[in-house]
C-alpha cells in the first residue's frame, strides 16, 4: 500500500532506466540525504560527528569498494588493509609534497594510486579461486603493510615511521589537521561518500556490473558468452581498490590525523570491512552502510549504554560488548543468511502488499 | 661453505621444519572442519585460547591434577563442539560457505569474550612438565634444537597417525569422509549429519587443545595465543583445505621456507619478512597448482 | 552519567585502560596501581586539596581507533573537563598530540609515546618524563660500557637490538646508531612482528651473530617469547637488557628459572613496602574498593601505575597552587606540570622515599631528569631488584636528535615554537 509502484506510468525510456525508478525509493534518497546534510550536523554534537558518524562512514566508503570486488564480481579478497594503508600514504606523500593541488584532488589521485597498485594484486586472480584467492591478498597486506613501515621515504624518514597528517583547507575551511571541526570533516567525508555510493550504484547496474556479476555467479559460463574474464576481473580490482584506497586517504587525513601502518591497517581491518560486507549484504549499496553500522556504531552505542547508563565495569562491557555482537552476528544470519539489506528488501515487499496479504 | 656455515644452516632448517609443525598443529582443527563441513571455522585460533584457558583455570583455580584437568578440557571442548552445532550449525544447513564462515566469526567473539570473563586476562603459566630448552646432545654438536618443538612434532605425528587410522578404519571414519564428499549423498543412506558435525568439531576442539598446549607451554596461556590463527592461515592454503598430510607438508614448507628467508634474505631488506614471505610463496605454489598441493581438482561444469 | 546537582567541583581524571585485548595482561597491573592510588588519595585526603578525584575508566583494548573514540566521549566528561591525559599506547599519544593542544588538555605520557615530545616550546602540552626511550638507550649503552671496563672497551664489541616492529619498537634505533658511530661499536636490529609469538629466525640470527649483549623493546607475548628462546639458545640472560615495559612479572614468570639474570630499564623500585602501599591497602582494600588482588600490589606494572597517578596528582596539586583555586581546567594542569618538582622530601611525606627518582620539570624541557637505572630478576626469590645506579643519559647523543625530529614536526604541521621566558 505504502511502497505501490502502481500508477506511475513511465513515458520516456530515460524514466525506465532512472536510478531509482520507482518514486518512493527516490523520496527515501532524497529524505536520507536530507537528513544526512542538513539535519545531522546540527542536531548532533562533536563526539558523534567526530568519534561516530566520521568512522562510520569512511568504512561504508571502504565496504562499498570491497563488496564492487566479492559482493558483485565474487573475488574475496583479505587486502583491504594493506590497499588502504596505500591510499593513505599516497596521500600523506602528496600532501607534503603538493599541498597546492588541493584536497579532494589529492584524495581522488591517492585512489587512483591505489587502483593501479590494486590492479597488480589482481593478477593472480585470473588463475586462482574462491579461498585459495584470499592468499594473493593477504600476501599483498602483508607485504604492503611490510614496506611501508620499513622504507623511510614512505613516511619521510620520521623516527617512528609515523605519519601525521598536515592541516589542509577547502575554500578556506580547514578539514585536516587537529583544528578542523567536526562539522566541516563530516560534511566533506559525507559529500565524498553520497557522490560515490550513488556513482557505485550506477556502475553496478551497467554493462561492467552486469560483467561483473555475471563472473561472480559463473565465470566459465559468463566467458562463453563474451565476457571477458581479463578485464571484468581486473577493472573490479581497480574501481574497487579505487574506493579502498580514498576511504584509506580519509581515514587516515580526515579520521585519525596520524597513523602508524603497522596497526591502522593491519589484517583486523582487512576482516573487519569482509564482516561488514558479509553482514550487511553481498552485492548490495544499502548492504554496505549497513554493515558498517553494524560493526562500528554498534558496539559503542552498546558500550556507552552499559557504561553510561548501567554503570558497568569498563572491563566487563567491552566483554560483554563483544560476546553481544557475537550473539547478534550468529542471530542475523541464521535469521536472514543473505545480510540486512536483504531484510530491508523483504521489508519493502511487505510493505508492497499491506495491509492485504496478497 | 665451511663447517659452521653448514651446520648453521641445518639448524636453521631443522627449526623452519619444527616451527612449522607448530603451525600445521593449528591449521589441522580448520582441515578437519572443512572437509567434514565445507566451513572455514574462523574461530579455531580462539578454541585453541578457549581450551588453553580452561585447562589452567581447572588445573589453576580447582586444583584439578593434570590428567584430570585433560579430561575435564575434552568434556568442555565436546560439550562446546554439541552447543555448537545445536544453536548454530543446525540452523544454517545448506548456506553458502562465506555465511558460515561469518557465523564461526560470531563464534570466534562470543568465545573470546567468554574466556576472558570466565578465567581472567592474566598471562597463565602452563607447565605440564613438557621438555624444554635446547637438546642437549645436538647442541654440543654445534647444532640447537628446541626439545618443546621435537615433542610438538612427535605429537603431531601421532595425532596425524591417530586420525588417518580414524578415517580411514573406522565406521565413523567412513562416515565422516561419506560427508566430506557428498553431504546430500551422504544422507540418504542414512548417515546423521548432526552426529558427524559434533564430532567432528570435538576432534577439532581437541586438536586445538593440543595446539593450546603446545604453543602455551612457549609464551604462558594469554589471549595472543588466538592470533596463532593467522600463522596457519598460509599453510592451509598451500597444503589444500581438505588433506590432513596437506596440513602437516604445507607447514613444513612454509616453515622452512620463511626461516631460510628472514635468516638468509631478511638482514638485506631489514628484516620482519617472514610474514609476507610465507604468503609469497604458498602464492607461488597456487600459480602452478590452484587447488593447493594436495587440495582436491576442482572441477567446473557449466 | 548523569547527576544530580555536583555538590563540590569534581576533577575529572579518565583513564585510557586496557584490560582486554593482546596487551591486557600489562594494561590491567598499571590501571590497579593508577586507579588505586587516586581512590587512595579520595579516601584518605578527601581528594586533592579537598577536591575529590572522580576516575573515568575507558576501555581502549590498547586499539589506536578505540581510544580515539575514548578520548572524544570523555573529554569533555564532568563540569571541570578532563583535566589529563594517559594515553597508554604509542599509538594513541601519536593521536592524541596534536588534539591535545587545540582542546588544552596536557597529556602525561610517562616514559612512552613521542620521545621528541620532551621538546616542550614544540610540545606545550604533552609531558614524557622522567625519562624517554632515547635517554634509557643511551642509559643501556652506558651500563654496558661499564660492565666492560670503560667506554673504550665498547669499540668493536657487537650490540643487537630486538624489537618490536612498530612505531614503539623503532624508537630506540636511530639512537642507538648514533651511539654505535660515537663509541664504535656493531649495531645489529632484528625486528620482531606483532605479536611474536614465533621469533625463532630471530634467534637462530643471534646464535650466528653472537653479540655481545642484546637489548629488547618488546611488547606483550613477545617478552615472554623472547626471554625463552634466549633462555634455549644459552644466551646469558645478565647480558639481556629489556625496556622497562619489558621488565615486568609477566615476563620473567612463564620462563622460569631460566629467566634469572635478566635485566630491564626501571626508573622506580618494585616491591610494597612503602608507606603508600600501606595506605592504599588500608584505605582501599580494606574497605573493598580495590581494583586488583592484594597480593598483587607492589609488582611493577602496578607501582609504574601508582608513580605515574602520584605525579598527576602533583602536578595537580602545583597547578592548585599556582591559580589559587580548587576549580581548576586543563590548562591549569598544565602549567602544574611545567611547575612541578618532586624532590626527595617530599617523596617522604607522600610515602614513597626512594621509590623514584626526583623530578624537576620545565617548560623547555619536559622530559625531566631523564635518568634511568637497571633491575634484575631474581628467579628463586621471584623478585625484581634495582641492581644499579641511576644513570644520566647522554645529552649530547639524544638533545640533537629532539632538536631535529622536533623541528620536523614543528614543520610539517605549521607550528610554531613557543618561547619560553
Amino acid at each position: 500500500m505504502i511502497y505501490r509502484e502502481t500508477g506511475q506510468f513511465k513515458a520516456h525510456y530515460q524514466d525506465d532506466q532512472a536510478l531509482f525508478p520507482i518514486d518512493q525509493d527516490r523520496y527515501v534518497i532524497f529524505g536520507v540525504l536530507f537528513v544526512t546534510f542538513a539535519l545531522v550536523p546540527y542536531l548532533l554534537n562533536e563526539y558523534w560527528l567526530n568519534a561516530i558518524l566520521l568512522p562510520f562512514l569512511i568504512y561504508s566508503l571502504a565496504a562499498l569498494g570491497l563488496n564492487i570486488l566479492t559482493g558483485y564480481c565474487g573475488q574475496l579478497s583479505l587486502g583491504t588493509g594493506g590497499f588502504m594503508a596505500v591510499g593513505a600514504f599516497s596521500v600523506y606523500k602528496l600532501m607534503v609534497a603538493f599541498p597546492e593541488l588541493g584536497f579532494i584532488p589529492l584524495v581522488l589521485l591517492s585512489g587512483l594510486i591505489t587502483a593501479a597498485v590494486g590492479t597488480l594484486f589482481g593478477l593472480p586472480s585470473l588463475r586462482i579461486k574462491g579461498f585459495y584467492l584470499a592468499v594473493a591478498t593477504l600476501a599483498a597486506q602483508f607485504f604492503l603493510i611490510w614496506l611501508f613501515n620499513k622504507v623511510g621515504w614512505f613516511f619521510n624518514y620520521s623516527a617512528s615511521g609515523m605519519i601525521n597528517a598536515p592541516p589542509m583547507t577547502i575554500f578556506g575551511v580547514i578539514v585536516t589537521g587537529p583544528e578542523a571541526n567536526g562539522v566541516a570533516k563530516y560534511y566533506l567525508v559525507a559529500g565524498i561518500v553520497a557522490v560515490f555510493a550513488l556513482a557505485a550504484k550506477n556502475i553496478a547496474r551497467g554493462r561492467i556490473g552486469r560483467n561483473w556479476m555475471a563472473i561472480r555467479d559463473m565465470d566459465i559460463a559468463a566467458e562463453l558468452i563474451g565476457v571477458r574474464p581479463l578485464v571484468a576481473k581486473l577493472s573490479a580490482f581497480a574501481v574497487s581498490s579505487f574506493y579502498v584506497g580514498m576511504a584509506g586517504a580519509l581515514y587516515f587525513a580526515v579520521w585519525l590525523g596520524s597513523a602508524e601502518p603497522t596497526e591502522a591497517f593491519d589484517i583486523n581491518q582487512s576482516f573487519l570491512v569482509l564482516f561488514m560486507i558479509i553482514i550487511g549484504g553481498l552485492g548490495s549499496v544499502l548492504g554496505s552502510f549497513l554493515g558498517a553500522a553494524f560493526l562500528v556504531i554498534m558496539p559503542i552505542l552498546l558500550k556507552n549504554i552499559m557504561v553510561d547508563g548501567f554503570g558497568t565495569d569498563s572491563a566487563l562491557a567491552a566483554h560483554i560488548e563483544i560476546i553481544v555482537v557475537g550473539v547478534l552476528i550468529i542471530g542475523f544470519l541464521i535469521v536472514e543468511p543473505h545480510g540486512l539489506a536483504r531484510l530491508w528488501r523483504i521489508a519493502k515487499e511487505k510493505m508492497r502488499l499491506w495491509p492485504f496479504p496478497y | 661453505m665451511n663447517m659452521l656455515d653448514f651446520l648453521f644452516f641445518i639448524e636453521v632448517t631443522l627449526s623452519g621444519l619444527m616451527a612449522g609443525v607448530m603451525y600445521s598443529l593449528v591449521a589441522l582443527g580448520f582441515v578437519l572442519i572443512f572437509k567434514a563441513s565445507g566451513i572455514f571455522n574462523f574461530a579455531q585460533g580462539v578454541m585453541a585460547l578457549f581450551a588453553a584457558l580452561t585447562l589452567v583455570g581447572l588445573m589453576e583455580k580447582f586444583g584439578f591434577p593434570i590428567w584430570l584437568a585433560i579430561i575435564g578440557t575434552i568434556a568442555v571442548m565436546i560439550a562446546l563442539a554439541w552447543l555448537i552445532e545445536r544453536v548454530m550449525l543446525r540452523q544454517l544447513v545448506n548456506q553458502e560457505p562465506i555465511i558460515l564462515f561469518m557465523a564461526t566469526i560470531g563464534l570466534a567473539y562470543v568465545l573470546e569474550g567468554m574466556g576472558d570473563i570466565l578465567w581472567g586476562s592474566d598471562v597463565k603459566v602452563l607447565d605440564l612438565g613438557i621438555p624444554q630448552g635446547a637438546w642437549e646432545w645436538l647442541y654440543d654438536k654445534g647444532v640447537y634444537i628446541e626439545k618443546l618443538e621435537m615433542f610438538a612434532a612427535g605429537t603431531a605425528a601421532i595425532m596425524v597417525a591417530f586420525l588417518a587410522v580414524f578415517f580411514q578404519k573406522t565406521r565413523i571414519g567412513r562416515a565422516l569422509r561419506a560427508v566430506a564428499d557428498d553431504h546430500q549423498a551422504a544422507l540418504s543412506v542414512g548417515i546423521s549429519l548432526h552426529t558427524i558435525w559434533v564430532i567432528v568439531w570435538s576432534v577439532a576442539g581437541i586438536v586445538a587443545l593440543v595446539a593450546g598446549i603446545m604453543w602455551g607451554s612457549k609464551s604462558g596461556v594469554q589471549f595472543s595465543l588466538s592470533l596463532i590463527a593467522l600463522k596457519a592461515l598460509p599453510v592451509l592454503i598451500l597444503g589444500g583445505f581438505t588433506s590432513v598430510p596437506g596440513a602437516i607438508i604445507g607447514g613444513m614448507i612454509i616453515g622452512v621456507g620463511e626461516k631460510l628467508a628472514e635468516v638468509y634474505v631478511g638482514p638485506f631488506v631489514g628484516g620482519a619478512i617472514e610474514n609476507w614471505f610465507a604468503y609469497m610463496l604458498a602464492l607461488a605454489f597456487l600459480l602452478f597448482r590452484p587447488q593447493g598441493l594436495f587440495g582436491e581438482k576442482i572441477i567446473e561444469r557449466v | 552519567m548523569i547527576s544530580g546537582v555536583a555538590s563540590a567541583y569534581e576533577l575529572v581524571m579518565p583513564t585510557l585502560d586496557y584490560r582486554t585485548g593482546p596487551y591486557a595482561p600489562n594494561g590491567i597491573p598499571f590501571a590497579n596501581g593508577y586507579g588505586d592510588y587516586l581512590n587512595m588519595l579520595n579516601e584518605r585526603d578527601g581528594g586533592i586539596n579537598g577536591a575529590r578525584i572522580s576516575l573515568v575508566p575507558c576501555e581502549t583494548g590498547y586499539n589506536t581507533k578505540k581510544g580515539v573514540e575514548c578520548y572524544e566521549n570523555t573529554k569533555g566528561e564532568g563540569q571541570s573537563g578532563a583535566l589529563v591525559f594517559q594515553p597508554l599506547s604509542t599509538g594513541i599519544t601519536y593521536q592524541l598530540i596534536p588534539k591535545a593542544s587545540v582542546d588544552e588538555i596536557p597529556i602525561f605520557s610517562m616514559g612512552y609515546g613521542r620521545t621528541s615530545a620532551a621538546n616542550g616550546k614544540v610540545f606545550p602540552w604533552v609531558f614524557n618524563f622522567p625519562a624517554t626511550y632515547w635517554s634509557q638507550a643511551t642509559v643501556f649503552v652506558q651500563y654496558i660500557g661499564e660492565k666492560e671496563g670503560g667506554m673504550a672497551n665498547l669499540k668493536g664489541k657487537k650490540i643487537a637490538l630486538v624489537y618490536h616492529n612498530s612505531a614503539y619498537g623503532k624508537e630506540p634505533i636511530r639512537t642507538l646508531e648514533k651511539a654505535a658511530e660515537k663509541f664504535g661499536f656493531e649495531f645489529l636490529a632484528l625486528p620482531v612482528d606483532h605479536p611474536g609469538q614465533e621469533q625463532k629466525a630471530t634467534w637462530l640470527q643471534i646464535r650466528r651473530e653472537k653479540p655481545d649483549w642484546v637489548m629488547m623493546w618488546g611488547w606483550g607475548v613477545m617478552n615472554q617469547v623472547a626471554i625463552k628462546e634466549a633462555a634455549s639458545i644459552r644466551y646469558p640472560m645478565d647480558r639481556f637488557i629489556g625496556v622497562w615495559w619489558s621488565g615486568s612479572e609477566n615476563d620473567v614468570l612463564p620462563a622460569g628459572a631460566a629467566a634469572d639474570g635478566y635485566l630491564s630499564g626501571a626508573f622506580h623500585q618494585p616491591g610494597d613496602n612503602f608507606g603508600a602501599h600501606d595506605d592504599i591497602k588500608k584505605h582501599v582494600y580494606d574497605k573493598g574498593m580495590g581494583l586488583g588482588d592484594r597480593d598483587r600490589i607492589g609488582e611493577v606494572l602496578y607501582n609504574r601505575g601508582l608513580v605515574a597517578a602520584m605525579w598527576t596528582s602533583e602536578a595537580i596539586r602545583t597547578a592548585m597552587e599556582i591559580h589559587g583555586t580548587n576549580e581548576i581546567r586543563g590548562t591549569h594542569v598544565r602549567d602544574g606540570f611545567e611547575a612541578l618538582e618532586v624532590d626527595e622530601a617530599r617523596l617522604k611525606q607522600l610515602g614513597l622515599a626512594n621509590f623514584t627518582i626526583p623530578v624537576k620539570v620545565t617548560c623547555e624541557n619536559h622530559e625531566g631528569p631523564g635518568k634511568v637505572a637497571l633491575q634484575q630478576w631474581d628467579a628463586k626469590a621471584k623478585k625484581w631488584n634495582l641492581v644499579s645506579d641511576f644513570y644520566d643519559p647522554l645529552r649530547d647523543i639524544t638533545g640533537p636528535l629532539i632538536a631535529e625530529d622536533s623541528a620536523m614536526f614543528a614543520k610539517e604541521n605549521n607550528v610554531s615554537m613557543r618561547s619560553c621566558n
